[in-house]
């Protein structure tokens, strides 16, 4: 604010006196600007906007095999409100993320504090080990853990056997959305660690001296140094969380064919959206389904930043 | 569907009747119109393991459902293996199996008429048979096709199991270590007067409406069908299941010796048993869905031990619901 009282005074001769030219020269980059962004802006166009356009259009319609597509308004919208099946895996993904979450978030931030802290010998193996899961590819680490899981042949069931106790049945109704939730943390872990730790090399170290010349210890450090310092990229970890947990798909989809009558159609939302438009041939009702879930999605993650960023401006 | 499908009876496929199986054939044509050449088909048995039926004191394989019932409680009681599994995710094997009782749960009559009767009375019973032996715990519903059930299969955790005729070459797969100890009858039957069975799967070759070339698509779809060395070589060396009467009849595919099943000559058994097979069936015209209704409906009663028949109604009022909505005129 103060600076911008200061500087027209500089600035205006410049910008009143030679206009055109600047005019031009502007042009001439805003031109150049436009073509470096062009491909992306095509792609983005093409590939996102248009077929976002596209099932919104078709969302509003319904097919059925005997008449052909008809325009319906907001009827699938109304429909998927009083859907128990859209509504459960709703709730089942809520569920999820209230338990899930903040069991990875906080393990992922142990383990970058913990390497961070320059306290632990190979810092850069385990890094690197706690980071491999997420380079697995969901598909192949949930097929993994479904073998873990199996009840006749899995390693946890032998070993039950062997110890001579029964052994437990993951892929139960009961125990399959904590199987699904292990899977999960397993995957992402890592990959949350790794925008913590960056966050973390990025804080100046001069306070680091500063509070232990105050006579801090490492815990003092972390708590009211480091995690109030990389809130931003903690709050960038949260709302990636939620977008993920509530697209979670590979994992139902994958392990329906271990456990074809504990999965359900609609597990989760975005099963359900594509249970819905391959095997029911209701593609206007998973499209609404889908953009439904866009919306969900939105509104959980703009309540939880903003409920954090009203504690921040309370905080201070 | 019939949009999509070409009506290749005036390509000459109304003349090949006679060279299929009629029940198949039923399956193909609607009216005068012919939509597809059958190409395999599932008329459904009963393999099971000598060994463990042995065991249990049995040396012949049921011939009615009531002998079935009381043999699986004593095979459970004196080796600990199920008679078979009904499984809780497919709903081809309980439609093979109402088929074979001659109830006729759907019907379409090609326009917008659809019936749904999953509930009716015949088929009820049916379902109460098999609740009673899902009740005493002589019959498992697990899922099948999982990991978990081939190695059911390949352990003797089953001693049975009800397929259809694709399933003898695909057991041989699975069960590689069982080799021998196997043999294949016909289904248990409801009377000792007539012998009836049905069926559980199969595949036909459609040509689609769009096809640049309906003439050389439609004799394709003949040829590898119709066309002696390739039935053949469907049913030998793939799990296909010919349909066509000449392939059925031939010495080259009836006189097959398996070693799996001891020696027994599991390919005629089979196709003895597609003779029997009720010609009548009839399908939705959404069978899609309600395979996958059926998963929550009737499938969750058979996982959890709960009542068959509510699943039943469930499964009933599913179907009814989406074919009104889909725009059909059901039980109407």
């Amino acid at each position: 604010m103060t600076q911008s009282v200061v500087a027209p005074a500089r600035v205006r001769p410049t910008s009143v006196k030679p206009p055109k030219k600047r005019n031009a020269n502007q042009r001439r980059q805003n031109r150049a600007a436009y073509i470096f962004v062009a491909p992306f802006l095509l792609v983005f166009v093409l590939m996102l906007l248009v077929p976002l356009f596209y099932s919104g259009y078709l969302s509003l319609f319904a097919t059925r095999l005997v008449g052909g597509s008809q325009f319906a308004g907001l009827t699938n919208y109304i429909r998927a409100f009083t859907d128990p099946a859209f509504l459960s895996g709703v709730g089942r993904m809520g569920l999820f993320l209230i338990i899930q979450v903040p069991i990875m978030l906080a393990l992922a931030l142990f383990f970058a504090l913990a390497i961070d802290s320059g306290r632990v010998k190979g810092a850069g193996a385990i890094r690197l080990l706690i980071f491999i899961p997420y380079a697995v590819p969901g598909v192949v680490a949930t097929l993994m853990w479904g073998y873990i899981y199996g009840n006749d042949f899995g390693p946890i069931s032998q070993v039950f056997r062997a110890i001579g106790f029964a052994p437990p049945d993951l892929l139960s109704a009961g125990t399959i959305l904590g199987s699904i939730m292990n899977i999960v943390t397993w995957e992402f872990i890592g990959y949350n660690m790794i925008i913590m730790y960056a966050a973390l090399r990025s804080i100046p170290t001069e306070l680091y001296e500063a509070a232990e010349i105050d006579g801090a210890g490492q815990f003092r450090i972390a708590w009211s140094i480091k995690i109030p310092a990389i809130r931003p990229a903690i709050m960038l970890t949260v709302i990636f969380s939620i977008i993920g947990t509530f697209q979670t798909f590979n994992e139902p989809s994958l392990l329906h064919g271990l456990a074809p009558n504990v999965i359900d159609n609609a597990y989760t939302p975005n099963y359900y959206a594509y249970n819905l438009a391959f095997t029911n041939q209701d593609v206007n009702y998973a499209a609404a389904i889908a953009f439904l879930l866009g919306i969900v999605i939105a509104v959980v993650s703009y309540v939880v930043q903003l409920s954090t960023q009203r504690r921040e401006t309370k905080n201070s | 569907m019939t949009d999509s499908l070409l009506n290749i009876a005036p390509y000459g496929a109304s003349k090949l009747s006679d060279e299929y199986t009629p029940w198949v054939w039923n399956q193909v044509k609607q009216g005068s119109n012919v939509w597809a050449i059958p190409q395999d088909a599932g008329p459904m048995g009963n393999l099971f393991r000598t060994d463990i039926l042995k065991k249990a004191g049995i040396t012949t394989p049921p011939a009615t459902w009531d002998e079935y019932a009381t043999e699986a409680a004593t095979v459970k009681s004196k080796t600990g293996a199920y008679m078979s599994n009904l499984a809780s995710n497919d709903a081809g094997q309980f439609l093979g199996l109402l088929w074979q009782a001659g109830v006729k749960p759907f019907g379409y009559d090609g326009d917008k008429g659809v019936k749904v009767a999953v509930d009716s009375a015949d088929a009820k019973k049916v379902a109460d048979y098999w609740q009673k032996l899902i009740d005493n715990g002589s019959i498992s519903t697990d899922p099948d096709f999982t990991d978990d059930w081939y190695q059911g299969l390949a352990n003797g955790k089953y001693a049975g199991w009800l397929t259809a005729a694709w399933g003898p070459s695909f057991l041989q797969g699975t069960a590689a270590k069982t080799s021998g100890l196997w043999n294949a009858a016909a289904l248990p039957q409801y009377s000792t007067s007539a012998k009836v069975s049905g069926n559980w799967g199969g595949s036909s070759d459609a040509v689609l409406k769009t096809s640049k070339n309906p003439i050389a698509a439609y004799e394709f779809a003949k040829f590898i069908n119709n066309d002696t060395e390739s039935t053949l070589q469907f049913a030998n060396k793939q799990f296909l299941f010919p349909t066509s009467t000449k392939t059925l009849e031939s010495s080259a595919f009836t006189d097959e010796k398996a070693a799996f099943y001891g020696g027994q000559q599991v390919n005629k058994q089979f196709a003895a048993i597609s003779a029997t097979v009720d010609t009548k069936f009839q399908w939705l015209p959404y069978m899609d869905y309600a395979y996958s209704s059926y998963n929550e409906t009737v499938g969750k009663a058979l996982a959890n031990k709960t009542s068959l028949s509510d699943g039943l109604d469930a499964w009933q009022k599913d179907l009814v619901t989406y074919g009104t909505q889909q725009g059909f005129s059901v039980n109407k």
